[in-house]
């Protein structure tokens, strides 16, 4: 084979590479664009009002997750499956976001933390590499981590629109949360980045607890009366 | 004691945020759950470690090697020292071969970031004596053909002796790419010390050859990886140099007698060499 046939060749690959990044980018566009739209639904709950209509707001995610689902059945046929690795970069943070929406959505609705099966449920894809389109337990978690900083947001906004028992219930869950991340080894990645920021999110909360507690205003939420 | 106790209860909180730590409610879903993820993550990292130590151990070799073949310019047996750089790389393709194992049921891009800087550096070496062996550049199916390996398959090896696993290693197109790239550094260097040893054909062969690769690098230009484009720099620089070499030898080679053209050339790629350090 000489030197020209082999570059031509090389180039054949180069450019079918490229081709199969710009189908991705296109999908993964349109996930973008609906990952926003359910985010602004969910960002309603931080209004005064918000806190009583969670589960229509909840319900009307549900149903744009339908979208995602299908959107991201159209992502798959775009590329080979076992090849999930070499464009991963592509949809990465775009699947984060996702996982954070629907670990919202499910905290909202039973103040629990969404299981990974869970998740790949509601974005109709598999947990293990070897059956298909998957979520990396990476990006779960990533995932899960900037729920926990829009949590910490949610017991601020909790307290001002009157909720003063949710910040507790909230405050537990992040130091469980806080805890099962404290059981991982992470390395120097984005991964081990955005899990240091997490102590802020559980300060924050403790600050918002600590504040409730002096004025025995959460007790007071306890026994039903407000003043 | 009683001071600290009454600094405020946010500092109480996460005293006892730790306490729930070290009981930490192993019955807890959560618990249970991160466990798992720790185990997954744990596995993956070492993996990703043990990769990463093959690749160096696979990088060392082949500059090795290299280095060897670089030797056939002052040598006359020349037969010899590209079976030795043979042995050699034999040894690299077992270590390859372990890659492959590890790699055995994974996505290979998964963790092409551990292994990539090792199989391109075994690409230049083998492409290095291929070049020496037949003046062309090998191609990636030859390199490919080579790093096949059997596997008996584990335990079952003795009842099912046809059932022994065959396991390759596919270098990619990019990594192949980047090893060509580095190569032309290398046959720049010999250029110059063949000319060093009064040898006047290898220095028009090499510019040929380099050229060619130069032409087909252009011809892939911006639309290959980011480092192709950073590595074309400094193949022209090498291609400049070979050219200059020729150029020389063309212009001088009928002035100057045989016997004193090798110091022309010495004292010329002592210029040059300060600058090796790019390639």
């Amino acid at each position: 084979m000489s030197v020209t046939e082999m570059f031509s060749y090389i180039q054949g690959f180069l450019s079918a590479d490229q081709d199969v990044r710009e189908d991705i980018r296109k999908v993964v566009q349109t996930l973008e664009q609906t990952a926003r739209e359910i985010l602004t639904v969910l960002q309603s709950v931080h209004q005064p009002s918000g806190f009583k209509e969670i589960p229509v707001k909840c319900a009307k995610v549900r149903e744009l997750f339908c979208t995602v689902r299908t959107q991201i059945a159209d992502l798959k046929t775009k590329f080979p499956v076992e090849q999930y690795y070499r464009f991963h970069e592509h949809w990465r943070f775009v699947l984060q976001r996702l996982v954070f929406l629907a670990a919202f959505v499910v905290y909202l609705e039973s103040e629990t933390l969404v299981t990974r099966e869970e998740v790949a449920q509601i974005l109709g894809i598999e947990v293990v590499r070897e059956k298909g389109f998957h979520l990396d337990v990476e990006d779960y978690l990533a995932g899960v981590l900037i729920m926990a900083s829009e949590l910490s947001r949610l017991a601020v906004n909790s307290v001002t629109a009157g909720d003063y028992s949710r910040p507790l219930r909230i405050s537990n869950f992040i130091n469980e949360l806080d805890s099962g991340f404290r059981l991982l080894n992470l390395k120097n990645d984005p991964l081990r980045k955005r899990y240091d920021g997490l102590k802020y999110d559980v300060k924050k909360i403790e600050e918002v607890v600590y504040d409730l507690s002096i004025r025995g205003l959460a007790k007071e939420q306890e026994s039903g009366v407000e003043k | 004691m009683s001071k600290r106790e009454g600094e405020g209860s946010s500092r109480k909180n996460t005293d006892a945020a730790q306490d729930r730590d070290v009981s930490a409610n192993p019955s807890s879903p959560i618990f249970a759950a991160f466990k798992i993820f720790q185990q997954e993550l744990d596995t993956r990292h070492d993996k990703y470690e043990r990769l990463v130590k093959i690749s160096r151990d696979v990088t060392i070799e082949s500059k090795r090697t290299i280095f060897l073949l670089h030797r056939v310019t002052s040598v006359p047996d020349v037969e010899e020292i590209l079976n030795e750089a043979d042995v050699k790389l034999d040894g690299v393709r077992q270590k390859i071969g372990l890659i492959a194992e590890e790699l055995r049921g994974e996505d290979i891009h998964q963790f092409h970031r551990a292994f990539t800087p090792g199989i391109q550096e075994y690409v230049e070496a083998v492409s290095f004596l291929h070049y020496i062996r037949h003046r062309s550049l090998i191609s990636l199916e030859e390199i490919n053909a080579r790093l096949v390996f059997m596997r008996a398959e584990k335990g079952s090896s003795e009842v099912l002796p046809a059932g022994a696993q065959v396991l390759t290693f596919h270098v990619t197109p990019s990594d192949y790419l980047l090893g060509v790239a580095d190569l032309t550094g290398e046959l720049m260097r010999m250029c110059i010390s063949s000319v060093g040893n009064g040898d006047i054909d290898t220095p028009f062969q090499l510019s040929q050859f380099l050229r060619q690769i130069h032409d087909g690098f252009s011809y892939i230009g911006n639309t290959g990886p980011y480092e192709v484009s950073k590595k074309l720099h400094t193949l022209r620089q090498s291609l400049g140099k070979v050219e200059d070499a020729c150029y020389t030898l063309k212009v001088r080679g009928s002035e100057i007698p045989k016997h004193m053209l090798a110091d022309v050339f010495t004292s010329r790629s002592t210029l040059i060499d300060p600058e090796e350090g790019v390639v």
